[in-house]
């Protein structure tokens, strides 16, 4: 099997090419300043602090190096014969303690700025889905889901990757600059952690629970962050992307995103056709079932069944629908009743029915996945 | 048979034959088993280690799914911490204690065959799990509940069990040293006159008893939300998924102590050997010992600083940790000052333990940034944590057992093992181990979070560094299993002093240390 070889002969041959095959990234070494004021306070007090280390390293270090090379038995020398000194021993426990308090004075001082979530203008509530973020903006009727967009062919190495590799996503979320947004950090499943480092906020989204945090961004701009809590096997494919805009291009995106969800509304009580389901239902699954169920339906058994053939994508239609809307307790497969469209619902359940070789030629209507959710 | 009925007799020799290791009860033979068998996990999660890195080598998927990524992440944290570093030190505290102290064997031997021999059991039922449908657990070692638990494969009642095995034999360990040193001191050994590897472990074994039955509490709860239909960890059933870190950490913070404070001993033994001169400030070694023991019970929550703890308990939990640099600094110089115009050698023991003062230190300095709550919110869930604890466990830990291995191999084995060879372990150690630690500090502070099989490109080069480190730090220790089965087969004769004047009972015996000693009780000065 020449191609499961591959990956290790590169490896090896990586190893002895090293610093010819990475040209080709920069070599960064610190912590972003951010372009928040919060961020960039803590900015600071990660340098004080590692500047403070670097000076006690400095000192301890170069007595011991200096130790170690003049007193050497190989240069003849007797070694002294002391072994302890209250003195010295209070001295060199009072002056770390000294140094600890004025390291805990800035330190206390930004952590509560931190946690003053008080008066903000916008609020969006953030919630965490294996292995997707939802936004949901409170004050306006905004919701949606951010995805991961970079393709499959970029991450098995078919394809070159592009710059903003795994920091991809279909819908940003998107702020005003100069405002305080609060964020509301909360999970649907597993724990997550929301994180952009340019704007210094980490919160662990938790399941049953609701964590604050806020950001003032002072300029435009798109900030990139990752999840930071592990949450299964798509973790580390659960980008978050922010994009700051001015409080006039903001508004043009709220007015955008009203009429997009006005749109789908309608598109929900129209007639659709099985071609037009199948059509809109690829993208969907793409988005959201490829990811376990792989793009071609094989699934990764015996965790994340194929559906190529399977059971309930060619049995009745209303066992389908049901396990896609509710979910299968004790398995990862979530329930999509909450998360997607009657349209989407519609589409992508009338595709798993009919692609990959799977033909039952029978599909559902959106305005019945309605009507099925209205009445329970 | 054979080791139990040769007690009423003259005869001292070890059994003949495999079942000589079965039915031992002698401290020796436990020792060995425990050292043997925490290399051989060494080397199991260690090559889970080479599968990590081998993956992070380039960005992209190349050898493993995420899937299995993530089993790997799980089993190589869970084998090192409870497979590899804990028993190499009750290994350690088997071989040495008794003849630390005086005593002709630990206090409980037939307790200490027992505690030995049910780890394998664990760890078979652990490692089974790769083979099963499912996998490996895949929640990393900290399993997080509801990862961990609703949403956990199957296979996790095998991951319950198997800790409960690890931990009960942990707490048997525990209670057998601290019997040993509280009650089989020779006469004239006071405590303040006990060596530090004694007092380290008498502190170690206090802190085990403590947290070991959390531990086994929260799996327990695991288990009951698995299978018994509560919900102490899920949210759904009104439970709290907070509940878990809390209960979690509050053994998992000791626990980091307890893979530490015994290299704290091994250090603060053989520095003043290859010094020539006193270990300095005693006295306030235990006290700092102690401090950092009591400290370890009041900082769980700095693991936590970004689940949304109220603003009171975060300034509590950074006060408090930001105070362990205050005793922990206190060793350190301490270390310094027994170097200190001592007349120092650099043989391979004092090679590790003068790179584990220093690399435990920069370990120590990361440890103080983390404790910064604010900053924390950076650094948190990064490989800036990664490159933390594996700068206090792998130079820590690790290095103070290569350290204890090489100081007293002799003594074992009375044989000298090839000091070429071994300062060239240390070397390629050396430097393996910086190669691939150091990088980890810049791609988390430069925004790359732990526990990701694929990456974006800005953290490319310096994944490769690491994983060339690795590879080397890795190869490496066959060349450390070389020299330890030479200097088992053959090489120069040990004294009974092997080093130059070295202080402690253990060296007052015939190398190699007979199958029964002091079977009564020594003089102390």
């Amino acid at each position: 099997m020449l191609s499961k070889a591959i990956p290790w002969i590169r490896l090896v041959i990586g190893s002895f090419l090293f610093f010819t095959v990475s040209a080709r990234a920069e070599w960064e070494v610190n912590m972003t300043p951010g372009v928040t004021e919060v961020s960039q306070q803590v900015y600071g007090l990660h340098m004080i602090i590692f500047w403070i280390c670097v000076a006690i390293g400095v000192v301890v270090f170069g007595i011991m190096f200096w130790s170690i090379i003049a007193h050497r038995k190989s240069l003849g020398v007797k070694p002294a014969t002391f072994h302890e000194s209250t003195l010295v021993e209070i001295i060199w426990t009072a002056i770390p303690f000294v140094i600890l308090i004025a390291m805990a004075i800035p330190a206390t001082s930004a952590l509560i700025d931190a946690y003053d979530t008080s008066e903000s203008d916008v609020d969006i509530k953030i919630t965490g889905y294996q292995w997707k973020w939802h936004y949901d903006y409170l004050e306006e009727d905004v919701s949606f889901f951010s995805n991961l967009t970079t393709p499959a062919d970029e991450i098995y190495n078919r394809a070159t990757k592009n710059p903003n590799y795994l920091l991809e996503v279909d819908e940003p979320m998107v702020v005003p600059i100069n405002k305080k947004i609060r964020f509301l950090v909360t999970a649907n499943d597993v724990i997550h952690a929301w994180w952009v480092p340019e704007i210094a906020v980490k919160k662990d989204a938790i399941p049953g629970f609701v964590n604050e945090a806020w950001t003032i961004i002072p300029t435009p701009g798109i900030y990139r962050g990752q999840c930071a809590e592990l949450c299964g096997k798509d973790h580390g494919f659960m980008p978050i992307v922010v994009e700051a805009k001015t409080q006039a291009d903001y508004d043009i995106w709220l007015a955008d995103r009203k009429e997009a969800a006005a749109k789908e509304r309608e598109l929900r009580d129209k007639v659709w056709t099985l071609e037009g389901l199948m059509e809109r239902g690829e993208k969907v699954y793409a988005t959201n079932c490829a990811a376990c169920h792989n793009a071609d339906g094989s699934g990764i058994p015996p965790t994340f069944p194929a559906l190529k053939g399977s059971a309930i994508a060619t049995g009745p239609i209303e066992d389908h629908i049901k396990i896609v809307l509710d979910g299968k307790p004790g398995t990862y497969m979530a329930a999509f009743g909450p998360q997607l469209s009657p349209v989407e619902l519609a589409a992508v359940i009338t595709y798993e029915r009919n692609a990959w070789g799977n033909s039952k030629g029978d599909f559902i209507q959106p305005i019945d996945i309605a009507n099925m959710q209205a009445a329970e | 048979m054979s080791a139990l009925e040769s007690h009423g007799h003259d005869h001292h020799g070890p059994a003949k034959g495999l079942m000589r290791w079965v039915y031992t009860t002698n401290h020796k033979d436990i020792g060995t088993l425990y050292l043997w068998f925490s290399f051989i996990m060494f080397l199991i999660g260690g090559s889970m280690a080479m599968v990590i890195r081998a993956e992070l080598f380039e960005p992209g998927l190349q050898i493993v799914e995420p899937e299995f990524f993530n089993q790997m992440t799980t089993m190589h944290g869970l084998i090192m911490v409870f497979g590899a570093v804990m028993p190499a030190f009750v290994g350690l505290a088997n071989w040495l204690i008794p003849m630390m102290i005086g005593a002709p064997d630990m206090a409980l031997p037939r307790m200490n065959n027992l505690s030995f021999w049910i780890l394998p059991f664990a760890f078979a039922l652990l490692l089974s799990t790769l083979f099963m449908d499912g996998g490996a657990p895949n929640f990393g070692w900290t399993f997080y509940a509801p990862l961990s638990t609703t949403y956990a494969p199957s296979t996790v009642t095998y991951f319950i069990f198997g800790v409960h095995i690890m931990g009960a034999s942990s707490i048997m360990g525990a209670i057998n040293i601290i019997a040993t040193i509280l009650n089989l001191r020779t006469p004239q050994m006071t405590l303040m006159k006990m060596p530090l590897f004694v007092w380290t472990w008498l502190i170690t074994a206090y802190l085990l008893i403590a947290v070991m039955p959390v531990l086994a509490g929260v799996v327990t709860m695991m288990l009951m939300d698995i299978h018994f239909g509560t919900s102490f960890f899920s949210a759904a059933g009104g439970g709290d998924p907070v509940l878990f870190q809390h209960v979690f950490w509050f053994f998992g913070h000791p626990e980091v102590y307890i893979m530490i404070l015994p290299a704290f001993g091994i250090v603060s033994q053989i520095i003043p050997t290859f010094s020539r001169k006193k270990l300095f400030g005693y006295t306030s070694m235990v006290y700092a010992t102690s401090s950092i023991a009591f400290l370890s019970f009041i900082v769980w929550a700095h693991h936590m600083f970004t689940v949304g703890i109220p603003l009171a308990g975060e300034l509590f939990f950074m006060y408090a940790t930001m105070l362990i640099a205050v005793p922990t600094g206190v060793k350190v110089f301490n270390w310094v000052a027994t170097m200190f115009k001592g007349a120092m050698t650099f043989e391979t023991p004092m090679l590790f333990a003068v790179s584990f003062v220093v690399l435990f230190t920069i370990g120590g300095f990361s440890g103080l940034m983390l404790a910064i709550a604010p900053v924390d919110f950076q650094y948190h869930d990064t490989y800036f944590v990664v490159a933390h604890f594996h700068y206090v466990l792998v130079p820590g830990a690790i290095f103070g057992i290569f350290a204890a291995v090489y100081y007293w191999l002799p003594k074992w084995c009375g044989n000298m093992y090839d000091e070429r060879l071994g300062k060239l372990h240390f070397w390629i150690s050396f430097v393996g181990m910086n190669l691939t630690f150091f990088p980890m500090h810049f791609v988390g502070l430069a925004g790359m979070p732990r526990r990701i099989p694929d990456y974006a490109l800005q953290f490319a080069d310096f994944n490769q560094v690491a994983s060339i480190g690795a590879f080397i730090f890795g190869a490496t220790q066959w060349l450390f299993l070389f020299i330890v089965i030479k200097a088992i087969r053959n090489g120069k004769k040990a004294t009974a002093e092997v080093w130059d004047n070295p202080e402690g009972l253990e060296w007052t015996i015939p190398s190699p240390a007979p199958y029964h000693t002091f079977s009564t009780p020594p003089e102390v000065k």
